[in-house]
């Protein structure tokens, strides 16, 4: 185990460092950062003075070190539009997402895996294809409408849920069922592939010929099996939540990363967004080893090779 | 000693519907499992042996449909039971052993874990004497250390260790009947012979009735107190070990026995006996005697009323309008 954990330490963070180097070159080239900062009116003298002030005129390997070795310091640098330090600009709303994030994958996974479970006993049934409708709904329907749905029924008829803001648990409550319906089908018909596989296994038929309760059959020997890939999509899902969750915060007035990278993007606010970049791919990175630990856990073949 | 009958099937059939037809998996199978004997069903793959194993536990696939005048074990009507009532019998005074040790244990429990869970469920009688239940089986399987086994998982442990372990799984709860499914035929030659010796030993042990499934008539000689030979879903023949050996009368018998080598009696360089041609199609209609197409024997009438069942002498019948063997000393 602990080599194991070792060896996927390792890898997680060369890819780390790999995607801040590639995320900060695609920033770089991506249009002239010192002509965009000193404006349109700018004469060329201008534009050399703002890229000597912020170190633009450095070559690129020497630009990145710099921002490296401040970044592992902790000083992500400021903002090019407000001036604040951008990790507390990141700190104030990183809290928001991570919540909303978390709630929204939660309820995914409890309504995916029983649902995917369930279609998988019942496969070709009514009961299947009723699962494989709510699955469709929730891909097909655009996560931002079914939100503005969603505040119309039940924050403007029914006025059961406040609309707008974080402040308390019930304001996620909207915005959680927005995002966690985009992200359940995916997982839910994981679950189902799955079990429809693992239902057909040998040992699942030894389980049934010990005479288990069809519960212990299907959650206990079966679900063990299925769910690994299904580990694996959900620490995906998680890292797509904390990263793109950009127009549920906009519909539902979260202040959150996602609409400060949005809105960072659009004012090229450059240490803004690298720092977001590098947030979400370590978010990524993080989740990704996690789930081959709980992998790991549940499967022994993979820990003790 | 009156013999004491603990699994009794008659007249089972099972079909499965195919987009090609119905599938006739099982015809019209009568079979009996004494207490303390050895019931082996032989035939060649897919004659329907595992099919009439998984018809009697109720594991039969969804599609599959079934039949019987009687499932009975011990004198209880199995097919009057609920699913819930039958799956507290499942584990419990019924339990099979499979053919593949390596896919039958479940990958991600230690096997302890695997074995208690039987005596929990059944018994209700805590963690503690399923573990203590589970030591005694894996030390009585022959598996050294049970102990230690215990936490391990399947993939710590090798197919004829695994095949033990699933033969301990089938005793947890000390069953009237275990039904193996050719529980040798995926082992190492070598472990082959000891696991049939250990199902032999615990069979008069633990005093129960076992039916032994193999394709393998040289294999079933050695332990089998009856055998009941199957080809295309039907029992063809089907009398004691020595009826079977001493008289076989179906040609499919005498054609299977004919493929055993013995060792220190055929002699060198003789061409083992083999059956030419391969089991037919059950699809669609299983009227007449289906061994008719690689019989040397057969006739018009087999195409129609090969199937009736005739006698030789009380144990012993068959199914054949042209017994071979000591009724006509037709021999060879």
């Amino acid at each position: 185990m602990g080599r194991f954990f070792v060896q996927r330490l390792g890898v997680a963070l060369l890819v780390a460092i790999t995607v801040s180097i590639i995320g900060f070159a695609l920033l770089r080239v991506s249009g002239d950062l010192a002509a965009d900062l000193a404006g349109e009116d700018a004469t060329p003298r201008e534009v050399a003075e703002i890229a000597a002030l912020y170190g633009l005129d450095k070559p690129l390997h020497e630009q990145y070190l710099d921002w490296a070795a401040n970044a592992l310091g902790g000083d992500l640098g400021q903002s090019l539009f407000t001036n604040e330090p951008v990790m507390d600009l990141i700190l104030e709303r990183v809290g928001v997402t991570i919540l909303l994030s978390l709630y929204s994958l939660v309820l995914a996974l409890a309504i995916a895996i029983p649902l995917g479970v369930l279609a998988a006993i019942r496969a070709n049934t009514a009961v299947d294809r009723a699962a494989l409708g709510v699955a469709v709904f929730g891909q097909a329907i655009p996560n931002f409408w079914f939100g503005l749905i969603l505040i119309y029924l039940f924050g403007v008829v029914l006025r059961w849920l406040p609309i707008s803001g974080s402040t308390s648990f019930a304001h996620f409550v909207l915005p959680t069922v927005a995002l966690g319906t985009a992200v359940m089908p995916a997982l839910m018909r994981l679950t189902r592939t799955g079990m429809l596989e693992v239902l057909e296994a040998d040992f699942v038929r030894t389980a049934r010929a010990k005479g288990l309760s069809p519960g212990a059959v299907f959650f206990k020997h079966a679900l063990r099996n299925a769910i690994l890939p299904v580990v694996s999509l959900a620490a995906v899902s998680l890292g797509f939540l904390l990263g793109g969750s950009v127009i549920v915060e906009t519909v539902f007035a979260l202040n959150g990363i996602g609409l400060l990278a949005y809105e960072s993007i659009l004012r090229s606010d450059f240490p803004v967004v690298q720092s977001i970049l590098v947030f979400v791919s370590l978010a990524y990175i993080v989740l990704t080893l996690a789930s081959d630990l709980i992998n790991a856990r549940l499967d022994p073949r993979i820990r003790l090779g | 000693m009156i013999a004491d009958s603990v699994l009794r099937v008659r007249d089972l059939s099972v079909e499965i519907a195919l987009p090609s037809g119905t599938l006739h998996a099982v015809s019209n199978v009568d079979l009996e499992a004494m207490r303390g004997e050895t019931l082996a069903i032989v035939g060649e793959s897919g004659c329907g042996k595992t099919m009439t194993a998984l018809a009697a536990m109720r594991l039969l696939p969804r599609r599959a449909r079934l039949a019987a005048r009687e499932i009975s074990l011990s004198g209880t009507d199995l097919r009057a039971l609920s699913d819930k009532a039958f799956s507290a019998i499942r584990g419990n005074r019924m339990s099979m052993i499979f053919q593949d040790p390596m896919t039958s244990l479940n990958p991600v429990y230690p096997i302890g874990d695997q074995l208690e869970e039987i005596h929990m469920r059944h018994r209700r009688a805590g963690r503690r004497r399923a573990r203590e239940r589970a030591e005694y089986l894996l030390d009585r399987v022959g598996i050294v250390n049970p102990r230690a086994r215990l936490g391990q998982f399947p993939h710590q442990l090798s197919g004829g260790l695994r095949q033990r372990v699933m033969i301990a799984m089938a005793l947890m709860c000390d069953p009237a009947l275990i039904v193996a499914d050719e529980p040798t035929t995926a082992l190492d030659v070598t472990v082959q012979a000891q696991v049939l010796r250990l199902l032999k030993d615990l069979q008069a042990e633990f005093n129960m009735a076992l039916i032994l499934i193999s394709h393998d008539l040289g294999v079933v000689a050695r332990i089998a107190d009856r055998i009941a030979v199957m080809y295309a879903g039907r029992v063809v023949e089907t009398g004691s070990s020595g009826q079977i050996f001493g008289a076989p009368t179906h040609p499919y018998t005498r054609g299977l026995i004919d493929c055993i080598p013995y060792p220190g009696k055929t002699a060198r360089r003789t061409r083992l006996g083999s059956i030419p041609g391969i089991v037919p199609s059950m699809i669609g209609d299983s009227r007449g005697c289906m061994f008719r197409n690689r019989c040397g024997w057969a006739e018009d009438r087999c195409r129609t009323d090969g199937n009736a069942e005739r006698r030789i002498e009380e144990g012993h019948s068959y199914r054949c309008i042209h017994p071979v063997g000591h009724l006509q000393g037709a021999a060879s």
